[in-house]
Formats: structure tokens, sequence, C-alpha cells
């Protein structure tokens, strides 16, 4: 076997256990901390393709931020396994449902996008570097670019507005 | 691979590990004498010449207290929390360029770990998770005060984190590249970009001084209110490691400081000192040179800290959200006018 191959073997135990971990893990602080540890196994599945930009992007956004911004909203939570809401058995059947119907989208997009994947690793060019992935993103993928970036402004502006709502309704 | 480059890069983290260990070693010291000799005191001279023994004295202190421990039922996080401090404080000197290139045995030698793509962004990266070794040392440690602490250290650093990443736009447009090796190449001579992005490097220095905990920012342990914030549970060579890594966060911040604003190894006359006397002795005085910079600002965060008092706490956030941001973006939008000035002034049909 080759390095990078037990790299990957390992990395992608330690996503898939951690993973499972989040989801079967009683302590809200501990599920979150199981998922930070998934994200970097993430991150280091980026690392082993050769993409840096977007594996320190993954840790930035996701470590960095999100989960940082999760573990701080639980530990004001103060959540117990006390107050721990019942949920009802036609929840359970529905989320089942739905993790099985997005289960299988995703398959479906994995098996279609498989000959892309290989049709971009034959022209060369180098997508280590991020001079290229900012030209790409930039030029061919101009109007994507814009609308994701003020899809993110108006989520943003929301967030704010909802939350000046309650405080002049107090 | 090469087994030559591989003792090459392991010697290099071992003397970038060992000399920021020995800087933080003596910043402990440096500290208490800065405080002494601005208090107009003597400050520690009892252990070696001058108190020149005072570290490894505390350094064995701390090893010999009690371990004491609280009755927490988080006991592996409450040890992982002071673990990961000190990793991600030494994390970040990876990619740190401590100098140009050395010339010995027929090869050249580069002083740098890795020479990343996208080392600024690693940066900001790993300061962005530095802040999971307070939060979690605080939670594990099962008590209301220092629950408190790790809440405040975390709002305030992901609050000022944003500030931090957008008075660096400003500096990478300018530089037009993420590799700090190139940044420091670029400031060659006295094109320092403190001199082109002086707003940048302000913004930045404030941040950095929050995002080390330090005063006027160290809320996260404000002793009249929270005892002694997230590590108030800790005791012997635990809490010593959350100071230990405090006083590595200062070294390397202050690293990227002189690295990204003050030109690196760069000094004035380097070129003429590569051609006159050889590559590697240019070399060894452009360590030093990085060196003097380092310590003029660990120097500078010790004269603040002991000068200017703590913020209130809505102080601290009104600084950063509705002051440090709308200046960082104000500069990010004033060097993209300078640097399109030629096209907008054709535009406009000047």
């Amino acid at each position: 076997m080759s390095t990078i191959l037990i790299i990957f073997c390992v990395l992608s135990a330690v996503t898939i256990a951690t993973a499972f971990l989040t989801i079967y893990s009683r302590n809200p602080i501990h599920s979150a901390l199981y998922l930070v540890i998934s994200f970097f196994s993430i991150a280091g599945h980026y690392l082993l393709l050769n993409s840096q930009f977007l594996a320190i992007m993954h840790i930035i956004v996701y470590s960095g931020a999100i989960m940082i911004l999760f573990l701080f909203t639980i530990m004001l939570m103060n959540l117990n396994k006390e107050n721990e809401v019942h949920k009802p058995r036609i929840t359970r059947l529905g989320a089942i449902v739905s993790f099985c119907l997005i289960s299988l989208v995703l398959i479906a997009i994995f098996i279609n996008s498989k000959p892309i994947v290989g049709e971009y690793i034959s022209t060369g060019a180098d997508y280590q570097s991020i001079k290229v992935l900012g030209l790409v993103l930039l030029n061919e993928y101009m109007v994507p670019f814009e609308f994701a970036s003020i899809l993110l402004l108006v989520a943003m502006i929301g967030s704010v507005l909802l939350s000046k709502k309650e405080k002049t309704e107090k | 691979m090469d087994s030559s480059i591989i003792i090459e890069k392991s010697v290099i983290i071992l003397v970038v590990f060992a000399i920021t260990m020995l800087m933080a070693m003596y910043s402990t010291l440096a500290e208490r004498k800065v405080a002494a000799w601005l208090q107009d005191r003597i400050g520690p001279n009892r252990a070696g010449k001058g108190g020149i023994l005072q570290p490894l004295a505390d350094g064995l202190k701390l090893f010999s207290k009690e371990e004491f421990e609280p009755d927490t039922p988080n006991r592996f996080l409450f040890f992982a929390g002071p673990a990961l401090a000190m990793t991600t404080a030494l994390m970040t000197s990876a990619v740190i360029p401590w100098g140009d290139k050395f010339h010995l045995f027929g090869r050249d030698i580069i002083l740098q770990a890795t020479d990343i793509d996208v080392a600024l962004l690693y940066l900001i990266g790993v300061m962005s998770i530095g802040v999971y070794g307070i939060m979690i040392g605080g939670w594990a440690s099962n008590n209301k005060f220092s629950l408190i602490g790790a809440v405040r250290a975390a709002s305030q650093m992901i609050s000022y984190e944003v500030a931090m990443g957008l008075s660096l736009i400003a500096l990478l447009m300018m530089t037009g590249t993420l590799s700090l090796r190139e940044i420091s190449m670029q400031q060659a001579g006295m094109n320092w970009n403190v001199f082109y992005q002086p707003l940048s490097f302000f913004i930045f220095l404030i941040c950095a001084f929050a995002e080390t905990n330090r005063t006027p920012f160290d809320l996260a342990e404000c002793e009249t209110e929270l005892v002694g914030g997230y590590h108030t549970e800790y005791s012997s060579m635990k809490m010593g490691f959350y100071l230990f890594a405090e006083y590595a966060n200062m070294f390397i911040s202050s690293t990227i400081l002189a690295v990204l604003f003050f030109g690196g190894y760069n000094y004035p006359g380097m070129s003429w000192a590569v051609e006159n006397w050889g590559v590697n002795l240019a070399n060894v005085i452009g360590i030093i040179a990085l060196f003097i910079k380092i310590c003029g600002f660990i120097f500078l965060y010790m004269w603040v800290r002991w000068t200017i008092p703590r913020f209130r706490y809505d102080q601290l956030m009104h600084l950063g959200w509705r002051i440090l941001i709308p200046l960082s973006i104000l500069n990010i939008i004033i060097t993209g006018i300078v640097m399109l000035r030629a096209e907008i002034a054709i535009y406009l049909g000047f």
C-alpha cells in the first residue's frame, strides 16, 4: 500500500467515525467537538487532492467560524440531558425518510459527475494555485459567483432585521 | 523525496520550536522587568545575575506544584484545553520566513519550514482555531467564572478576526500574493508595507492585541470580575501552559507584524551587504534584524499592557464592530481607487 492510500484510509475512518459520534453522543458540546474533528479530516482530504486553498478555506469557514459560533451558542444555552425534548415517532420517521431521499440525490449526483471530474484531470492545469482558481472563478463563473455573494448579503441583512424586530417588540 | 531535504527541514523545525520556547520563556521575565521599570521598581533580581534564571525557577515551581483538578464530568477536555492552546500557538511558526536563502554545502537552504501558496490564509486559519483551547478549557472547568471568561474570549476573538481579515485584504490587493516569502521579498530595500498601508497596519496591530488576549483587551481574565477567567480552575503546569501559550502567541504575532508590515528580514543596505560580505553573512544580519523588530513589537505589547487600562466590554465590542470594520472596508476602497487611478482617470476622461 502506498503512503497516500494509508493516509486516505486513516482520514476516511476518522471522518466517518467522528461524523457518527456527532449524531450518537448525548452531550451537545461533545457532539459539536466531534463535528470539528470531522471537518478537520475533510480538510485533510482536500490536501490529499492537492487543493491547499480549499483545505484552508474549509478550516477557516467551518472549524474557525461556524463551529465556534455553534459551541458558543450551546455553551450559552446550557443544554443538558434533563431538558432534552422528546421527539414523537412521526418526526423520527420523517427524519429517516428525508435522510434516505438526500442520500439518493447525493449518490445520483456523484455517479453523474464522475466523467466531468475525469475531464478536469486531463486538462493539466495547476488547480493548487490560487491564481488559476481566481481566474476561473471570476472569468468563467462570474455571474454565479456574484449571485452567491448577493445571497449571503441577503441572508446577513435578513438575520440582522429579525433580531432588531424582536428587540423593539419587547 | 530527497533525504537531505527531510534532514534540513527537521533541523529548521526543531530550531524554530526551540527559539519560540526560549523567546516565550524570556518574555515572562521581560514582562516583569518592563513592568518594574515602568512602575519605578527593580523587578525580579534574585535568581541568577539580574534575575536571568527567573524563568527556569518559575518553570520548576510550576512543575512541582500540586496537580489540582475540579470535580468535572469532562476530565479529558479539561486536560485537552491547555494542550490545544499550546499547539495552536506553535503551529503558526511553520510558514514564517526567518531569513533569505543561505548558500551552504553547495546547496541553497531556505530558512522556512514550508513555503505554501496560501501562507497568509493559513495564518488566519490557525488564529481562528486558536480559540478552541480557551473555550474547551473554560467550559470543561465546570465553573461559572471560567465559562464566562471562555465565552468572552471567544466572542472577542470572533469579532476582531473580521476586522483583521479585512485589514489584510488591503495588503493582499497590493502584494498580489499570499506567500509570506514573496511578501518578504517584495519589501526589499526600504519598501516596507507599513509606509504604503499605515491604516491596515494599525488595524492589524489592534486586532493582534485582541487576538492574543492582552491588555487592554484581556476581558477574558478580568480579575476584578471573573477571579482568573478561563484558567481559574487550572493549577500547576496546566496553568503554566495557558500562560506560556499567551507568550508564544505574543512572539508569533510580533513576528507576523514584522514580516507583513516591517519588511521581515530586510534591512536598509541589504543588497550592498550581499555584494560585499557574501550571501551568508548578509543573511545572518537579516535574521538579527528580524529579531530586533520582533523584540521591538514584544516591548510594545508590554508597554501597552502597563500603560492602558482595560476596556469595558461594550466599549470593546463597539471598537471592533463599529470602528475597526468600517475603517478597514474604507481602507480597501481607498487602496482599490489608488491602484486603479490610471484606469479611473481614462474612464472619467481626464
